[in-house]
């Protein structure tokens, strides 16, 4: 599928000043059109789904699905962000401080990334995306100590600006790339003790699966100082899927069932729906959060 | 939720006695919590009356009023390790007698009587240094007295706490696994806190800090083993291994003095040659068919034999040359002080024709699609068309260009004093720009649709070559300036903070770092999996790439600023000690 790609440089370019300075045109992506269905690309597309589960009485989990496209003046520019947040705690703080961790992520992304995109169609340069999530992951956590002490969360988020993803990642939610070929890679590592134990080889991971400690995590937002999330970025080049799930998903499905039902997919909304049942069949023993996302890549 | 004060104790009104207070606020109102941690800070209390040693604080009185309950206790004049260790960089020969002091002070708690008594929450911050230089530990909250078998709840600080403290487990290899993270913690300056738990095993120290030894490292990962039974089994036997060490490096000291003219097997590093000119030698050499060329501040380039070291040919120009050379079809190619850029025969070292900006040149050409591009401190890129020695364009940048220009997928990328950095085309129209806070000396490298380059704002830079975004930077300590080099995943670079950096390129994160004793400001290269690089300090050194461990270091007369040119079994560097010089590599 070849498209007509127009790299609209030979338009803006040489707006340059005596400097040389002052040209805009890095801060976006080149538009193309596909010439037979006459579909932009490159495209984001999203479904997300939640569960309370089976057997619980509350609630703990949070999400949030943000998934924007600019098109003006020739330029594509594009936005998503997506968080899942999944509170500990058993009692109502773990509702308040996954709350509290996507909208204070939430608010403080948009605000420091997308407006200013938005505002001018030019990107930050004087912090990158990675310290701004730093800094907001860590405003998110002093907010949850204030908010809900003695409340903690998860928090995965992924925001993706053109072909560049990066991942900001706290506790045992996961988030999945999986390639149209099958290719699965873990995009997370889950801050667990029983995950460190595995890793340090003292347990296997059918040991893990029943450990009674299978819930202690050793980081967590809410949990006071010093503290730091796993902050990193990829480019997306190819076409991918990004499943970004808490553990009421991967914890209860086998990872080949939900690869498969992912990629078996025609329709994401459709699909979320369907791996939410099966949890739910499978026991629904957690509250189940899931966001798929489909980029076709640069 | 508490705090400590200095207080003045009045029963002493004719002396000025400070004390410490140690206050503790109980937020409860649920009177049967309230009662344990008031019935806990007793514990404290009445613990601490009863050590006597001279790393534990003397206790002079305790009480509670309201909600909030007090220890009165020896002021302690000095700082915890966590502060001291934000500040300054301690020594390992400091590092081994604090270490010394708390084995003596963990040994006396280990063998209290009548019970044991595990500190368990050894860490930075609960270790104080006074002004004597002596080692006082703190916050006995939740130190016990041990009573075998018996399975407790888990406290402690996570990141220093052992294994078998997740299973509820403490004994006094507790306290030796917390000692052994704090140790590392020192060490590396890699806080454990906010690293998975237990990894210490998977971040050796001397990975990260070359400068420990290898005996003092292996002791911090005795006293870090997961399985308890395998640490000392005791205080007193990691004191006894800290006290070997401590004795032994009294002569490994002095033998370290000694490297620089020695390999690690014993034998002397000579120069296979040194050819003498009469200034300074800081530009590049190019090796080109066994020819080795190099520009000097005497205003010459030389053309020299490169396995013999005989003067093929010299080229005089008017000024300076600290541009590296380049060759392209039988031309030498460089940038001169006295504004021009000269082209000369490969084989005879005559003239063929010369190109004149408006200021002087210190950048290096750059040959691509039939032109030399070079930056001058006219702040102009110059495009010359390589045939005719005319220039094609000229492209105004604002500042001086110091920087070598380098072309990938049909851009070319710079940048200048200012502190701006440019991708172009072939037409001298600006794709992208890009602006660090200051100067841009440093020449980029590019790699997987990145462009590296250094600033005299002190950090590296990883912009998308598409697009100019910054992908990531990294903070180093200090101005640089510079010229990664990158190998697979991996980017070399030297900070004026003295060290040379290995770099992990996809995680921004520092894989090594070795420090000179003096600013870096030539660039290293890698060869044959050996890093070369020279310093400020006059050294030329040569390190393992992979661990960046010494393998040899040679001291020129003066200051190196040059980056090395390697081929085949031979290394060459130029020193401003007016030489420049060819050793094994």
């Amino acid at each position: 599928m070849r498209s007509i790609l127009d790299t609209i440089s030979a338009k803006i370019r040489s707006k340059r000043t005596l400097n040389g300075l002052k040209i805009d045109e890095h801060k976006v992506q080149p538009l193309s059109i596909d010439v037979h269905s006459n579909m932009i690309v490159p495209y984001l597309k999203v479904g997300f789904a939640q569960s309370i589960g089976k057997q619980r009485e509350h609630n703990e989990d949070s999400l949030y699905v943000f998934n924007t496209t600019i098109i003006s003046n020739n330029i594509l520019s594009q936005f998503g962000l997506y968080i899942i947040a999944d509170g500990m705690g058993g009692h109502q703080y773990g509702e308040i401080a996954s709350n509290v961790a996507v909208r204070t992520l939430a608010k403080g992304l948009i605000k420091k990334i997308y407006l200013p995109i938005l505002s001018s169609l030019s990107f930050p340069d004087q912090n990158t995306v990675e310290e701004i999530f730093r800094e907001t992951v860590r405003e998110a956590n002093r907010e949850i100590i204030h908010f809900a002490p003695g409340g903690g969360t998860t928090l995965t988020a992924l925001l993706i600006l053109g072909s560049r993803l990066t991942i900001a990642h706290v506790g045992d939610s996961r988030s999945y790339i999986i390639g149209e070929n099958g290719n699965t890679k873990l995009l997370t590592r889950d801050h667990s003790l029983v995950n460190r134990l595995v890793e340090l080889g003292q347990i296997t991971n059918y040991e893990a699966a029943v450990h009674p400690q299978r819930n202690v995590l050793y980081r967590a937002l809410g949990q006071g100082e010093p503290f730091e999330p796993d902050i990193n970025t990829t480019t997306l080049t190819e076409s991918v899927y990004l499943l970004l799930c808490s553990d009421g998903l991967w914890g209860t499905l086998p990872e080949t069932e939900m690869i498969n039902t992912v990629l078996a997919s025609q329709d994401l909304q459709a699909t979320c729906n369907t791996l939410i049942d099966a949890a739910n069949d499978a026991g629904g023993s957690d509250n189940i959060s899931l966001i798929l996302i489909k980029h076709s890549g640069e | 939720m508490g705090a400590v004060y200095r207080a003045r104790d009045l029963h002493f009104p004719n002396v000025t006695k400070h004390v410490a207070v140690k206050e503790m606020i109980i937020q409860t109102h649920d009177p049967t919590v309230r009662s344990t941690i008031v019935r806990n800070f007793e514990r404290e209390a009445n613990l601490l009356a009863t050590l006597d040693h001279p790393s534990i604080p003397r206790i002079y009185d305790y009480f509670t009023a309201q909600n909030r309950s007090y220890l009165v206790l020896e002021f302690i004049n000095g700082k915890d390790l966590e502060a001291i260790l934000d500040e300054q960089t301690v020594s390992e020969e400091q590092i081994v007698r604090w270490a010394i002091q708390i084995c003596d002070v963990l040994h006396y708690l280990h063998n209290h009587q009548p019970e044991p008594i595990i500190f368990r929450d050894m860490k930075p911050s609960n270790v104080m240094v006074n002004q004597h230089d002596r080692i006082i530990l703190i916050d006995f909250g939740i130190a016990k007295p041990f009573e075998t078998g018996q399975k407790g709840t888990m406290i402690g600080t996570e990141g220093y706490s052992p294994p078998e403290q997740y299973r509820g487990e403490a004994s006094q290899l507790a306290d030796i696994y917390a000692f052994g993270a704090t140790l590392h913690h020192i060490l590396t300056k890699q806080d454990p806190r906010i690293e998975p738990p237990f990894s210490f095993s998977e971040r050796p120290i001397r990975k990260i800090n070359p400068n420990v030894s290898p005996e003092l490292e292996a002791i911090v990962f005795r006293a870090l083993q997961y399985n308890p039974e395998e640490r000392f089994p005791n205080a007193l036997a990691m004191k006894e291994a800290l006290v070997t060490l401590a004795t032994h490096k009294n002569i490994t000291t002095a033998d370290l003095e000694n490297i620089s003219l020695v390999r690690s097997d014993g034998t002397t590093i000579n120069p296979y040659w040194t050819f003498s000119c009469t200034d300074e030698v800081r530009g590049s050499a190019t090796i080109y068919e066994g020819t080795i060329l190099f520009g000097s501040y005497d205003k010459n380039l030389y053309a020299l034999d490169a396995k013999s070291g005989n003067l093929r040919w010299s080229y005089q120009c008017d000024g300076g040359v600290v541009s590296k050379p380049i060759v392209v079809d039988g031309n030498v190619i460089f940038g001169s002080e006295d504004q021009r850029l000269h082209v000369v025969n490969l084989r005879s070292g005559r003239i063929n024709w010369t190109q004149y900006t408006n200021g002087p040149i210190r950048s290096s050409p750059y040959y691509a699609e039939g032109h030399i591009f070079i930056g001058s401190d006219d702040g102009c890129l110059h495009a010359i068309n390589f045939m005719t020695g005319r220039t094609t364009w000229q492209l105004e940048s604002g500042a001086a260009i110091r920087s070598t220009p380098v072309v990938s997928e049909d851009f070319i990328f710079f940048g200048n004093e200012m502190g701006d950095f440019y991708c172009v085309d072939f037409k001298s129209n600006v794709k992208w720009h890009f602006k660090a806070k200051r100067a841009i000396t440093s020449s980029p490298a590019t790699a997987n649709h990145n462009i590296f380059f250094g600033s005299v704002d002190g950090n590296l830079y990883a912009l998308n070559n598409h697009t100019g975004w910054v992908n990531w930077r990294l903070r180093l300590g200090k101005p640089t300036i510079s010229s990664p080099f990158l190998l697979n995943e991996l980017l070399f670079t030297g900070a004026t903070d003295g060290n040379i950096y290995c770099i992990d390129t996809r995680s921004a994160k520092i894989v090594w770092r070795f420090s000179t004793e003096h600013q870096v400001t030539g660039s290293p290269i890698i060869h044959k999996d050996r890093l070369y690089c020279g310093s400020v300090d006059g050294n030329f050194y040569c390190l393992d790439s992979h661990t960046g461990k010494l393998i040899w270091k040679y001291k020129t007369g003066g200051p190196i600023t040059a980056t090395p040119t390697a081929f085949g079994d031979q290394v060459y560097i130029g020193s401003t000690d007016h030489k420049f010089y060819s050793l094994s590599a």
